[in-house]
């Protein structure tokens, strides 16, 4: 973790403007080359065939709050370097946060002699595609405002006024959190990549939990935001980014404020609301609700790692096997299913400049009228499935952990004829209307799934009839993307997503968008989730 | 490199204090060496070393608290960073919640984290280990994936009244998942432990190999209400949601399974079978643990479920005080008493029923009654008369682990084992359950 005591020294009484620039070390792009030049000098010496360096600065910020009280206002900051070398065709690695030449050059050491331990045993030398070099290159978030340097006051203000806004409609406890993140990267490699990039991302959430102390009941609703890859304008509410539905909805700016005041009346809401019947329903999916499911059953299985068993021994493998891509013909989903990976789209979470072995970032299709037609892949993996270059998915969490296959951001494209959410209700016979994100599970090759929401809506002829509740829905990844018989048009389209996709050994997260139009899938079995205990 | 020693960490601690200039400071450090394999494929995919430490600075005016974290600690940076972290603290709003710091404290004596032998594996070593695992995994004509990962770690905690503790562990951890060619088969062993001479590959890799083989063919059973053997690796990850959920406070608000009508709980009422103990220990030979918690209070035993009671909850200082109550800290480590039977015992005294060997992506599905979902895997067996029978398909469950253990039928010998969910150790015994609740297939192998 890191921390950004950055803005933090300009604070001399509260509500004091932080001036821009003050961070605890820039360090200059000409020093971080000639530190990165250290270790990839001393792994050649060494007899590495390739190396590349990360030197990584790492920055969180967290505001924490807790009913009406700010409960942490916490600061982080990593700094260290990454060194991965290929020796004798095997993979090493080391990583330091003692930045002087000499233990640079030790860690590049070790990373050798651990790659060349290793290749005793090794009988499949890591194949590298290949990589250009792009010389000295540099790529910065393209945010409005950098939330790192917005002052603290502000945000307290912003986290006190939400928690306000949920005990103003009833809540009986809230808590929100600011989390902003910076990652200050270098990257280096043998190649003669020299790459500088300056990535941000935001997330504010709050909980708010409803209580009917008679009945020993509780409700809780989370906020319908998204993290994003922009800065703190994504807090700046525009009406023209609200969409109107059951509840106010958001693209590209949510309003806090809001989303608390609705979240306070909807867990009260829920408290009352009717236990849903199990059984087969057309499910309308919002964005807020969607993305989480294409990020498990789409994302997930389309990983080229997990195809090929390298995630075996933990988050498992993937029924999207080599053979069902080879045929051309494997039947994914409807026609309606087309799904696209890309690391460019600006405000998502995926977007980047150079991946984090030096290749620069692209667009492709995963899925393409329902066929699956692509996977994701890194640099040693592209030749198994005939590319010439990476698709530039690889990603680490630190400088201290080594970098692997990560998902990119993996959307489903928005439908073609002009349909709106309403229009699609319109037309559901017996149906629920599903908003925001809740439980979440799936096996290990992705198969069988389970998910719950924020809010459930019944839908009876074509009308909202009210609210549902213990609802989840069970299915099969292949037939419940066969069942979508209609995705709304762009007007409709948003962004999901997670900071914490959890993979690989030790366990590293990754952060990840997910887009969707609302989305209609027919005939999906719903269970009901009531128990007593 | 070396983890920090006791008295490095102590002079280190003592300089950044005596930067401070705020009413209260506190200090935690945390510095690690590890080295991990991983292997797929039959081969090793990554491995690396990886040395680091961090520090945290706690500064208070009042109630008034800022944190920093860093991992510089030459003199500029250490003063930079005390004196941003009094400047966000003088910054940050009053926190009524807002606790003093503890002042000296006694801590329980350290068991034997620390190996040496643990901590001194070299590159070498480790290839070793994974050389045995991956021949067993070839004799046997399998494909393995796996991780071995070994470390040491010291922490230590320092603050302006005086407090200083310092714990020091090493920890090795293996896990192997071993599927057939054909994909139709798949077993998986884990385990962790202070002392690397307890680790025999060889033997844990096998464990691996055999429910591979014996997974492969499995038949579809109608989802519904079975009776279930839990191997340990498979019941942790059910019970770690029930003794992380011990919490007062939000029982007291109203807001857990702990909580009832009209503002009471659940605290000092029978609400799982009498045959369930489950304790804490941070002195266990079998799992000693870290004797102090992030505020620098000490872990000491303590019961958390007796005779099917629940004993204790854990009291923040700020929730006690409130309360009236002394603070109870969260758990320093869990164990949970057993029986005399083996596992082959459970299985001989099993009429039908289910061998559960791993649970697999555990998620909450309703907090009211701690429902939680997820998946068998690995490795999933039908038992009749005694004897298991046939490998079945995997299938989703929708549990509550309140009441599973209310549905206790039998409890084997308590073992370490370590979850794959949280990664967390602990000593659970292996447990049989009746009417376990599945409510799905899984196509999944």
């Amino acid at each position: 973790m890191g921390i950004s005591a950055s803005m933090l020294s300009q604070f001399t009484a509260v509500g004091s403007p932080v001036v821009p620039g003050t961070r605890m070390r820039d360090v200059d792009v000409a020093i971080k080359k000639r530190m990165s030049d250290v270790a990839l000098n001393a792994a050649r010496a060494k007899g590495a065939t390739y190396t590349d360096v990360r030197l990584g600065r790492y920055l969180n910020e967290f505001v924490t709050t807790r009913d009406k009280n700010i409960e942490n206002i916490v600061d982080t900051e990593s700094y260290g370097m990454g060194i991965r070398v290929i020796a004798n065709g095997c993979w090493g690695f080391a990583a330091t946060d003692k930045l002087d030449n000499d233990s640079i050059a030790r860690a590049a050491e070790t990373a050798v002699a651990i790659a060349k331990e290793n290749s005793r045993i090794q009988t499949e030398p890591v194949q590298l595609a290949p990589q250009k070099g792009y010389g000295e290159v540099t790529w910065k978030t393209p945010i409005e405002r950098n939330a790192f340097e917005v002052p603290m006051k502000e945000k307290t203000d912003l986290l006190l006024s939400v928690n306000d806004a949920a005990f103003k409609n009833g809540a009986n406890y809230v808590n929100s959190v600011l989390f902003m993140v910076n990652e200050q990267k270098y990257f280096a490699s043998t190649d003669g990549s020299y790459i500088d990039q300056d990535i941000h991302r935001i997330w504010p959430v709050f909980g708010v939990t409803k209580i009917d102390e008679k009945s020993g009941k509780f409700e809780t609703r989370s906020s319908l935001s998204a993290p994003r890859g922009m800065g703190y304008e994504y807090l700046m509410p525009k009406a023209s980014e609200k969409i109107k539905s059951q509840t106010t909805l958001y693209r590209d700016r949510y309003d806090m404020l809001e989303d608390a005041g609705a979240a306070a009346l909807q867990a009260a809401e829920k408290l009352k609301a009717k236990s849903v019947e199990p059984g087969k329903y057309d499910l309308v999916l919002d964005p807020s609700h969607l993305w989480l499911t294409i990020h498990e059953s789409v994302g997930h299985p389309s990983e080229l790692d997990r195809v090929l068993g390298y995630e075996a021994n933990f988050a498992g493998t993937s029924f999207l096997t080599l053979d069902k891509w080879k045929s051309g013909k494997f039947n994914f989903g409807s026609k309606n299913v087309n799904i696209v990976a890309d690391k460019l789209q600006p405000g998502s979470l995926g977007a980047v400049g150079y991946d984090d072995e030096g290749v620069g970032t692209k667009q492709w299709d995963i899925i393409k009228d329902g066929i699956l037609v692509n996977y994701q892949a890194i640099r040693d993996q592209a030749h198994i499935i005939g590319l010439k270059e990476s698709q530039g998915c690889c990603y680490s969490q630190s400088w201290k952990d080594v970098q692997f296959q990560r998902m990119p951001n993996i959307s489903l494209q928005p439908g073609k004829e002009k349909m709106s959410p309403a229009d699609m209700i319109k037309n559901v016979e017996k149906g629920i209307y599903i908003i925001g994100d809740s439980s979440f599970s799936i096996d290990q090759q992705r198969y069988n799934f389970q998910f719950s929401g924020q809010l459930y809506y019944e839908i009876k002829n074509g009308k909202i009839v009210g609210m549902l509740n213990d609802v989840a829905y069970q299915a099969n990844t292949q037939e419940f993307w066969n069942a979508c018989s209609a995705v709304c048009d762009k007007d409709d389209y948003r962004l999901g997503g997670s900071f914490f996709d959890g993979k690989g050994q030790p366990m590293q997260a990754s952060a990840v968008s997910h887009g969707s139009s609302t989305a209609r899938f027919n005939g999906v079995n719903v269970i009901n989730t009531a128990r007593k205990i | 490199m070396a983890i920090l020693t006791e008295n490095e960490c102590r002079t280190l601690l003592k300089k950044v204090l005596s930067y401070s200039k705020a009413d209260e400071c506190q200090v935690s450090i945390y510095s690690s060496d590890s080295a991990n394999v991983r292997f797929a494929r039959n081969n090793i995919s990554t491995s690396g070393a990886i040395s680091s430490s961090s520090m945290a600075i706690s500064s208070a005016f009042g109630k008034k608290m800022g944190v920093i974290t860093l991992n510089d600690y030459s003199d500029e940076s250490i003063q930079k960073a005390v004196k941003r972290s009094e400047e966000l603290a003088q910054f940050a709003p009053e926190n009524p919640e807002y606790m003093p710091m503890l002042g000296p404290q006694t801590y329980p004596a350290h068991g034997q984290t620390y190996v040496p032998a643990t901590a001194a594996i070299t590159p070498a070593q480790r290839s070793k280990m994974v050389e045995d695992s991956l021949n067993v995994s070839k004799q046997n004509k399998l494909t393995a994936a796996g991780f071995l990962q070994d470390s040491a770690a010291s922490s230590a905690m320092m603050n302006s009244k005086g407090l200083f503790v310092y714990n020091s562990g090493t920890n090795v951890n293996f896990s192997a998942t071993m599927r057939t060619a054909d994909g139709q088969g798949s077993g998986y062993v884990t385990k962790d432990y202070n002392d690397v001479s307890k680790v025999d590959i060889n033997a844990f890799s096998l464990i691996a190999a055999k429910k591979a083989a014996g997974s492969v063919g499995a038949k579809a059973i109608e989802p519904g209400k079975y009776t279930v053997i839990l191997e340990p690796a498979a019941g942790i990850v059910l019970l770690e949601q029930l003794y992380g959920s011990l919490d007062a406070r939000s029982a007291d608000e109203g807001r857990s399974f702990l909580s009832k009508p009209g503002g009471k709980t659940r605290l000092g009422e029978k609400l799982v079978d009498e045959r369930v103990n489950i304790y804490s220990d941070p002195t266990n030979p079998d799992l000693p643990a870290t004797t102090y918690d992030g505020e620098g209070m000490p872990l000491d035993k303590r019961s958390l479920i007796e005779k099917g009671v629940i004993k204790n909850l854990s009291y923040s200082r700020y929730w006690a005080q409130k309360k009236g109550v002394k603070p109870v800290p969260e758990a320093a480590n869990i164990i949970m008493e057993g029986g005399t039977q083996s596992l082959e015992d459970l299985i001989k005294g099993t009429e039908k029923g289910i061998l559960v060997t791993r649970l697999w992506y555990i998620r909450p599905v309703d907090p009211q009654t701690l429902l939680y979902t997820g998946l068998t895997r690995d490795g999933t067996f039908y038992i009749e008369n005694g004897q298991i029978k046939f490998p079945i398909k995997n299938m989703r469950f929708n549990e509550s682990p309140v009441i599973m253990l209310n549905n206790l039928d039998a409890l084997g010998k308590t073992e370490r084992t370590v979850s794959g969910e949280s990664s967390q150790s602990a000593l659970i015994p292996p447990m049989r359950i009746r009417d376990f609740t599945f409510s799905s297939l899984s196509d999944a192998v």
